[in-house]
């Protein structure tokens, strides 16, 4: 049970301050929120000042630790998300570099570190979401290509991505899991139509993409034909690990914020709605010492994070749920202005119990690979 | 930074599983809950093995480990229920003589309830005016004494309360999830069944939670996080009790079943060392 840091990640943590703090006053304005090329400029040239200073690779090649430390300290500072670079820094890339030959790491690691190349994912599908074992999408071997139709749904970032983590069935008769190949399918390719999804929240998060007859190389297919699922598993169980790291301190620093506010506007003595950001606060807390739990076992198990990662999950999301309500009861009327901070995010957080797993197949996946108990309906 | 246990620190606690195993078995606590007095012997074998002298230095007798050690072996006591003053008289070990090695029993007066009056040798706090009450636990005895509700404890017994909490969740989890891989209905086990399935989930992600803030606490020692981890400890015992009570159906209403037996201790011990309203304030006033 040691919370301490070494030496050298506490000389870690003061060197990155020390750059955040000379870096960030530089940065552009941010980007209008709708405004898709801009906003993937703004994430790539934040990407670009990370990859010079030498902190690019955080999310692969440094320790567990370390890369705490670095979300720790960039999210305290304020410093911009990953943003579009979240599939490729977070998904594929993780996935490449574990099980992508020598040529294709060259190929697609490098543009990914220095925020060259934008990756999106097609995993989801209209018939195929929480059962994502189940997708249709078809690739047809045609010599040196596959050639791929179907539709994928959900799929961030579509409108500007460079590559697109693809999963396709390349043998229909096998059973579902075992008939799935992972595809690197560039995005100009012909064929591909993109149609942007509006969410809840009015923006355009994320779209539909329809695949007519894509010809994609046999070259961009990372790990054996029909080992997909395998591979995929490899990179979901990255976005379950240290995935929300920023967002846990993002949260405590947006109850610090409230408490402020309610002291402000007198909803603070209001003893049922201070006792609840009370609890809140100790809930945050204690999900922050879960992922130091999570992080410590990750590193001490050498990398891809287990189980733990859907317990941290199921709780954080309807936590962060929960913290939003908690912000409209101090704003009162004001909770219905979208103009004030927090409420458009109060609209966002209602997809976090959905994407990346829904709560339901997380309670699932915690229930039957650490309780051990059977599967079934 | 590395969260894991220590080799030493998984040496306890599977040494302290063992005694307790030993000690205080499932015959035990029924035996102690038809007739509910405290177990002098046991409370001596306790003074032996360390189990109060935890934190004393090693020069005046102690074993001299900290407050990460102890929260492990509180959590063994919560889980098989270890009945007695438990905190009181840890907590008293160096200061009241005796206390130490398991010859006194030390209890005290905390938001205006005294457990184990009647047994201790040495009450700390005022309990004139103490009345008996009809204890909802059927292994903790209680006076109401007439105050403010004012808390005598230190933030280390909100700790060690908290220990005890997490032990008796992580208790009722694995009693659920056994009953839930060994009891048939419909044709198969019920742990199959995603409505049974989820209620344990739930009860895991509550306990890890408890887990990690008490374990926290106990390395920071801040008064803020052991506040928020008593919260957040009381709340993984009394619900996933409750919880387990509701995976046994008919079985776990019954008085055989052990399952109200924690879900009464977990009442008691969130009622005592820092209630829900206070740790709830306590945490809000750090924001």
């Amino acid at each position: 049970m040691d919370l301490s840091c070494t030496e050298e990640e506490e000389a870690y943590r003061a060197r990155l301050r020390e750059w955040l703090a000379a870096t960030l006053p530089g940065l552009p304005e941010r980007p209008d929120p709708l405004d898709w090329p801009a906003r993937r400029a703004y994430d790539c040239g934040w990407q670009r000042r990370l990859y010079d200073a030498g902190y690019a690779d955080t999310h692969w090649d440094a320790s567990p630790t370390q890369r705490l430390v670095f979300l720790e300290e960039t999210e305290r500072a304020g410093a911009p998300y990953v943003g579009a670079n979240f599939v490729g820094l977070l998904h594929a890339g993780p996935t490449i570099a574990a099980e992508g030959t020598d040529a294709q790491r060259e190929r697609w690691l490098p543009p990914v570190l220095r925020g060259d190349e934008v990756w999106c994912q097609g995993f989801s599908e209209p018939d195929a979401g929480s059962d994502l074992a189940s997708l249709r999408t078809r690739a047809v071997r045609d010599g040196d290509a596959y050639v791929v139709t179907g539709q994928k749904i959900w799929t961030s970032h579509a409108e500007v991505a460079d590559w697109c983590e693809l999963l396709v069935r390349t043998d229909p008769e096998a059973p579902k899991h075992q008939g799935i190949t992972w595809l690197a399918m560039p995005m100009d390719a012909p064929g591909i139509t993109v149609r942007p999804l509006r969410t809840l929240a009015g923006s355009t998060e994320f779209a539909e993409v329809f695949l007519d007859e894509v010809r994609v190389p046999v070259a961009n297919r990372v790990g054996e034909e029909n080992d997909g699922w395998r591979v995929t598993m490899v990179t979901l169980s990255f976005e379950r690990g240290t995935a929300f790291v920023g967002e846990v301190v993002a949260c405590r620093r947006l109850l610090g914020e409230l408490a402020r506010t309610a002291r402000k506007n007198g909803t603070w003595d209001d003893p049922v709605l201070r006792r609840r950001l009370g609890r809140l606060s100790a809930e945050f807390q204690a999900l922050w010492r879960l992922t130091q739990a999570n992080v410590s076992e990750a590193q001490a198990t050498g990398g891809v994070p287990g189980a733990g990662g859907s317990v941290f999950k199921l709780h954080y999301s309807h936590a962060r749920q929960e913290l939003y309500d908690a912000a409209a009861a101090v704003l009162g009327p004001d909770a219905l202005d979208l103009g004030r901070e927090w409420n458009l995010d109060r609209l966002s957080s209602l997809s976090y119990t959905i994407a990346a797993g829904t709560s339901q197949i997380q309670r699932n996946i915690v229930a039957e690979r650490i309780l051990g108990l059977p599967k079934g309906r | 930074m590395d969260f894991r246990l220590t080799e030493d620190q998984r040496a306890l606690r599977r040494g302290v599983r063992e005694l307790l195993g030993r000690l205080f078995d499932r015959e035990a606590l029924r035996g102690a809950v038809d007739e509910p007095s405290l177990d002098r012997g046991l409370w001596r074998e306790l003074g032996d093995a360390g189990f109060f002298a935890l934190r004393l230095p090693e020069e005046e007798g102690g074993v001299g480990l900290g407050l990460p050690e102890a929260v492990l072996v509180f959590e063994e006591a919560g889980r098989v229920l270890l009945p007695g003053p438990l905190v009181a008289t840890h907590l008293a070990a160096g200061a009241v003589p005796g206390a130490a090695d398991g010859s006194v029993v030390v209890t005290s007066v905390d938001e205006d309830l005294v457990p184990w009056l009647d047994e201790a040798d040495v009450v700390l706090g005022d309990v004139s005016g103490a009345v008996q009450v009809r204890s909802v636990d059927p292994l903790t005895p209680l006076h109401r004494v007439p105050g403010t509700g004012g808390a005598t404890g230190a933030a280390e017994a909100a700790l060690l309360t908290a220990a005890e909490q997490v032990g008796s969740a992580q208790a009722t989890l694995d009693t659920a999830v056994s009953h839930a891989r060994a009891r048939s209905q419909f044709g198969q086990v019920i742990g199959g069944f995603q409505a049974v399935k989820h209620l344990c989930a739930g009860m895991l992600v509550r306990t890890e939670l408890a887990r990690a803030a008490v374990w926290a606490a106990s390395v920071t020692g801040d008064a803020v996080e052991v506040a928020g981890a008593k919260l957040l400890a009381d709340d993984a015992a009394v619900r996933n009790a409750r919880d387990c009570l509701q995976v046994h159906g008919g079985m776990g209403f019954t008085w055989e079943a052990d399952v109200h037996l924690h879900l009464k201790r977990a009442w008691v011990r969130a009622e005592l060392r820092m209630p829900a309203a206070r740790a709830e304030e306590a945490v809000a006033a750090g924001l």
